[in-house]
C-alpha cells in the first residue's frame, strides 16, 4: 500500500529482555541517572499493575518483592536497535530510523514478494520477534499515520486509504506529542482524543498554538505528508552485555556467548549474511590478589581497564550459533582470561553466505563447519603449529616447509569464484616413489670416515657397516644470515650391528621384526635396526655432515 | 493369518526404527566393500584394492616399504580429489617426498602427534567428522610394546565408527595389533636396493652414483573382504568396483623409484 511503521513498546524494558531472557515475563522496573540517585525510568505494564511509577527511587521499588530491578543498558538499547533496523532491511531496502523504537518501511514493490499488505506485516512481526522483540506493525498510505497507529493500537493495524481520520480518532492526543505544556493546554480544553483534535478549526488552533498547532491538527486528520529519510545500511554487527556480578567459570560464560551468538546470526540472518570472524574482547575484572603496591604501579601504568581479546577467523562463513559457539569454547579453553569477566562484547565481520552447491562429479567432503570444530579439538590435543596442511617453500634448505591452515580446497575456489582444477595426471611420475621418513630433530650420529668416504657409522650403541653410498651432495645458503646451512647429504645402505656384536655379513636385507630385535629410542621416534637373533640388517639412511657445526647427523630412513 | 501377522509386526518394526536404522530386515554383508585402488598396480593386484568403511593394516620393519605405499595411497585418493587425513604419531612425514609423490598436500590434513595418545584421539575426532577419503594413521615409530597396549575395544570403536562410511583408515605399524578389526592386513618385506653403477670416468670419486629405489614383498596375511560380483563402472575411473579379485598369489612384488627432482 504505501507504509509500514514497526513499533516496539516499552523498548527500553524490551531491549534488556532480550539480552537477559531469564527475567521473562515477570514485572520488571529499570532503574536509570546517576548514582546513588536512581530512579525509574522505564517499567513493563506488570510492573505498573504492581504499582510501580516512574520516577520511584530504588529503595521504593525494593519494597515491591515480585518486580525485579535491573539497570537500564545503553548498550543492550543500542544492540536492540541495530537489530530492529536489520529486520527492517531484511523486508525493504528503503527503511527510515525515525526513533530508538520505531522504523518506517517504504512498502513499494513487496506485494509481489510477500502477499498483500497483512502478510508483509505479520513477515514483518516474525521477523522482529526472531531478533528477540515483539513489534507492533501498522501500514497505511500515510508515513505519520503509520506512525501513530503503530504507537497506539497494539498487534497489527492496517489503515485503508481514505479511514485514516476515523481510525486515528480514538487514540490519545499524547501519540502526537510528548510536550507537557502543550498536553496540559489541550486537556484543560476538554481534547482528549484526536477525533476531538481534528474537529477544532486549523485557523483558530494556529492563532493559540502557533505552527506546531498546524502541524497537530494535520495529524490528528491523517493529512500531514512528508518523505521517507533513508537510512544507511551498517555492516557493523556488535553485541555487547554487561554483566552484574563477574563470571569466572566457562560454563556460565558459555550461556552469555550462546545468547550473544544467537542474536548475531538472527542479526546476520535477517540480513542474508553470515560471519566470516567472530572478535570477542572481555572487560576484566582488576584483581585484589595482588599487594597494594603492585596494583597502584599498574594503574600507573596501565590507567585502562584489563582486557581480553580474542579473534576467531572462520575458514567458510558461518551462520550456526552452536557451531560457532563450540569454536569459541574451544578457543578459550585453551587460552583462557586471566580475571573474571564483567563486560562482553562481540563483533561479527560478514561476509556472504557460502555456496553449499558441490559439483556433480567432485567427492564429497567433509562439512566445513564440523570440520571446524574438529580442526579445533585436534588444535587443543596437539597444538595449533602442529596441524594443517603443508605448504612447501621456495627453497633448497632442507625441510623448506609451512604449516598453513587446512581448508577444504573446493571452499577455497568457491570463494574465489574458480571451479574445481583437475588433478593433472603425469604419465612420465613413477608409480611408488622412494619414501623418506625424517627424524625430527636430526640425530646426532659417529661417523668414521675412509678414503673421503663413510666407512662406519655409530648410532646409540650400535655399529653400522657402509655397504653402499652416494654422496656428498653438498648444499648451502643463506650464508649471510645467522641461520644460514652448509650439508653434505649421503645416501647410505648401513649393515648395523651392535657394538661388541661378532660381526658377520647377510647376503641381502632381510626383514626382522621380533621383538627381540635391537632398538634404540630417540626423541621423535624408535628405530629398529638390528636383532640379536637374526643377526645384523640393512637399512637406507640418509645422514648429513653439517659443516657449521662440524657433526654428523642422520635425517631420516628411506622406507 | 499368520503371513499377514507377521507382514503388520515387520512394517511395525520397520515403522519404529526409521530414520534410525535403514531397512532393519535387508541382508547386509559386512564384508563386502568398495575398493580404490593403492596407487600400485602390483598390491592392487594382491589386494584388491583398499576397502572403504573398513581398517586396513600394512605392517612390516623400518624399511620395508610401508611408507612408500602410504604416500601412493594417499596420492591416489586426492588425486581424485577426496580430502584426506595423515596421523604422524612421531612426526615422520616428509612434505617434499609427499609432494614428489603426487600428493596434493592442500587436500591433506597432516596432524603432527608427539605420542601414540594424541594419535588415538586425532583418528577418533577425524573419523568421527566423517567426510574423509582417506584417514592414515602412522604408528611406525612407535614401538610394538606401546601399540600391544592399546586396548581391542579401542580398536572395535574404531571400526563400528568408520562403518558404512567412505573412509578408508590405513593403519602403518611394525606388527598387526588390531586383530578381527582390521579386513585387511598385508605384510611388506625389504629387497634389493637398486643403485646407478658409478662411471669409469668417476674413478676418483667411487661414490658418484645414485640410489635408485628399492624393492618390496608384499604379503596378503588376511583379508575379509569380499568383492562384490556385479560389475560397476566408476566413471572417474578411480574405483575398482569389481574388477581385480585376481588374487594369483599371496605374494606380490613391487620397486620404489627414487626421485630427485622435489618439485
Amino acid at each position: 500500500m504505501g507504509f509500514a511503521c514497526v513499533y516496539i513498546a516499552d523498548f527500553l524494558v524490551q531491549a534488556v529482555v532480550r539480552g537477559q531472557r531469564a527475567l521473562g515475563d515477570g514485572a520488571l522496573a529499570l532503574l536509570g541517572g546517576a548514582p546513588p540517585l536512581w530512579s525509574v525510568v522505564a517499567a513493563n505494564p506488570a510492573a505498573f499493575e504492581a504499582g510501580i511509577q516512574l520516577g520511584m527511587t530504588k529503595a521504593q521499588v525494593a519494597q515491591f518483592g515480585k518486580v525485579q530491578i535491573c539497570m537500564r543498558s545503553e548498550a543492550q538499547e543500542k544492540a536492540a536497535h541495530a537489530a530492529l533496523l536489520d529486520a527492517a532491511w531484511s523486508v525493504s531496502p528503503r527503511v527510515e530510523d525515525t526513533a530508538l523504537d520505531t522504523v518506517v518501511l517504504d512498502l513499494e514493490g513487496l506485494t509481489v514478494l510477500f502477499g498483500a499488505d497483512e502478510s508483509i506485516a505479520r513477515e514483518l512481526a516474525r521477523r522482529v520477534a526472531t531478533i528477540g522483540l515483539v513489534a507492533r506493525v501498522a501500514v497505511a498510505t500515510n508515513i505519520e499515520v503509520a506512525i501513530h497507529a503503530a504507537r497506539g493500537f497494539p498487534g497489527i493495524t492496517i489503515i485503508p486509504a481514505g479511514e485514516e481520520r476515523q481510525r486515528l480518532g480514538v487514540l490519545p492526543v499524547g501519540v502526537l506529542t510528548t510536550e507537557v505544556e502543550t498536553l496540559e493546554l489541550l486537556e484543560r480544553w476538554g481534547v482528549e482524543t484526536l477525533q476531538a483534535l481534528a474537529a477544532l478549526p486549523a485557523l483558530q488552533l494556529s492563532e493559540r498554538l502557533g505552527q506546531e498547532g498546524v502541524r497537530l491538527s494535520e495529524l490528528a486528520r491523517g493529512v500531514r505528508q512528508r518523505s521517507l529519510v533513508l537510512a544507511q545500511t551498517s555492516s557493523a554487527f556488535v553485541e555487547e552485555m554487561e554483566l552484574d556480578d563477574a563470571v569466572e567459570e566457562l560454563e556460565p560464560l558459555s550461556f552469555l556467548l550462546g545468547r550473544l551468538l544467537d542474536q548475531l546470526c538472527a542479526r546476520l540472518e535477517a540480513r542474508a549474511l553470515a560471519m566470516r570472524a567472530v572478535r570477542i574482547r572481555f572487560e576484566l575484572q582488576p584483581s585484589f590478589e595482588k599487594d597494594f603496591q603492585t596494583l597502584k604501579e599498574d594503574l600507573r601504568t596501565k590507567p585502562g581497564v584489563k582486557q581480553y581479546e580474542k579473534v576467531l577467523t572462520l575458514p567458510v562463513p558461518m551462520r550456526n550459533s552452536k557451531t560457532l559457539l563450540k569454536l569459541l569454547r574451544l578457543q578459550l579453553q585453551s587460552d583462557p582470561p586471566s580475571a573474571p569477566i564483567q563486560k562482553i562484547y562481540m563483533t561479527a565481520d560478514s561476509a556472504g553466505p557460502r555456496v553449499a552447491q558441490n559439483g556433480l562429479f567432485v567427492p564429497c567432503g567433509p562439512d566445513p563447519e564440523k570440520l571446524e570444530v574438529t580442526i579445533a579439538r585436534l588444535a587443543k590435543l596437539v597444538e595449533e603449529g602442529n596441524l594443517g596442511s603443508a605448504e612447501l617453500v621456495d627453497s633448497h634448505r632442507p625441510e623448506s616447509f609451512r604449516m598453513s591452515r587446512f581448508v577444504v580446497a573446493s571452499e577455497q575456489n568457491k570463494r574465489r569464484g574458480k571451479s574445481e582444477p583437475r588433478v593433472k595426471e603425469n604419465s612420465d611420475a613413477p608409480a611408488t616413489v622412494t619414501a623418506l621418513r625424517v627424524m625430527r630433530p636430526p640425530q646426532a650420529v659417529r661417523v668414521e670416515m675412509n678414503d673421503e668416504q663413510p666407512a662406519k657409522v655409530y648410532l646409540r650403541g650400535m655399529r653400522g657397516q657402509v655397504v653402499a653410498a652416494s654422496g656428498p651432495w653438498r648444499s648451502s645458503g643463506d650464508w649471510w644470515q645467522e641461520d644460514g646451512w652448509h650439508q653434505d647429504e649421503w645416501d647410505l645402505e648401513i649393515e648395523f650391528v651392535p657394538v661388541g656384536a661378532q660381526h658377520r655379513c647377510a647376503p641381502s636385507r632381510q626383514n626382522h621384526n621380533s621383538p627381540d630385535s635391537q632398538k634404540f629410542e630417540c626423541a621423535s621416534g624408535t628405530i629398529r635396526i638390528g636383532n640379536e637373533k637374526d643377526g645384523p640388517r640393512r637399512g637406507l639412511y640418509r645422514i648429513y655432515y653439517d659443516a657449521l657445526q662440524q657433526s654428523w647427523f642422520l635425517r631420516g630412513v628411506y622406507d | 493369518m499368520a503371513a499377514s501377522s507377521l507382514a503388520t509386526l515387520r512394517s511395525k518394526i520397520e515403522a519404529d526404527l526409521r530414520g534410525r536404522v535403514v531397512s532393519p530386515f535387508a541382508y547386509r554383508d559386512r564384508n563386502t566393500f568398495e575398493l580404490v585402488s593403492t596407487g600400485i598396480p602390483e598390491m592392487d593386484a594382491l589386494v584388491g584394492g583398499l576397502p572403504r568403511g573398513a581398517m586396513t593394516e600394512i605392517c612390516g620393519a623400518a624399511c620395508s616399504g610401508r611408507t612408500s605405499l602410504l604416500l601412493s595411497a594417499l596420492a591416489s585418493r586426492t588425486a581424485a580429489g577426496e580430502v584426506c587425513a595423515l596421523v604422524d604419531a612421531r612426526d615422520s612425514f616428509d612434505p617434499l617426498t609427499g609432494n614428489a609423490a603426487g600428493i596434493a598436500l592442500e587436500k591433506l590434513l597432516w596432524v603432527r602427534c608427539q605420542n601414540i595418545d594424541q594419535a588415538l584421539r586425532a583418528m577418533d575426532l577425524l573419523i568421527q567428522a566423517g567426510g574423509f577419503g582417506m584417514v592414515a594413521v602412522d604408528l611406525s615409530d612407535v614401538p610394538t610394546k606401546t601399540v600391544r597396549q592399546v586396548p581391542l575395544n579401542a580398536w572395535f570403536r574404531f571400526r563400528r565408527a568408520v562403518e558404512d562410511t567412505p573412509t578408508i583408515v590405513l593403519l602403518l605399524e611394525q606388527e598387526p595389533h588390531a586383530k578381527t578389526c582390521a579386513s585387511l592386513v598385508v605384510r611388506l618385506e625389504a629387497g634389493e636396493a637398486r643403485w646407478t653403477e658409478a662411471s669409469e670416468r668417476s674413478n676418483c670419486y667411487p661414490f658418484a652414483k645414485l640410489l635408485r629405489g628399492f624393492s618390496v614383498r608384499s604379503n596378503l596375511v588376511r583379508s575379509r573382504v569380499q568383492v562384490p560380483e556385479q560389475q560397476v563402472i566408476d566413471i572417474r575411473g578411480t574405483a575398482i568396483f569389481g574388477c581385480a579379485p585376481t588374487r594369483s598369489a599371496d605374494r606380490e612384488m613391487f620397486e620404489t623409484e627414487t626421485v630427485w627432482r622435489s618439485r
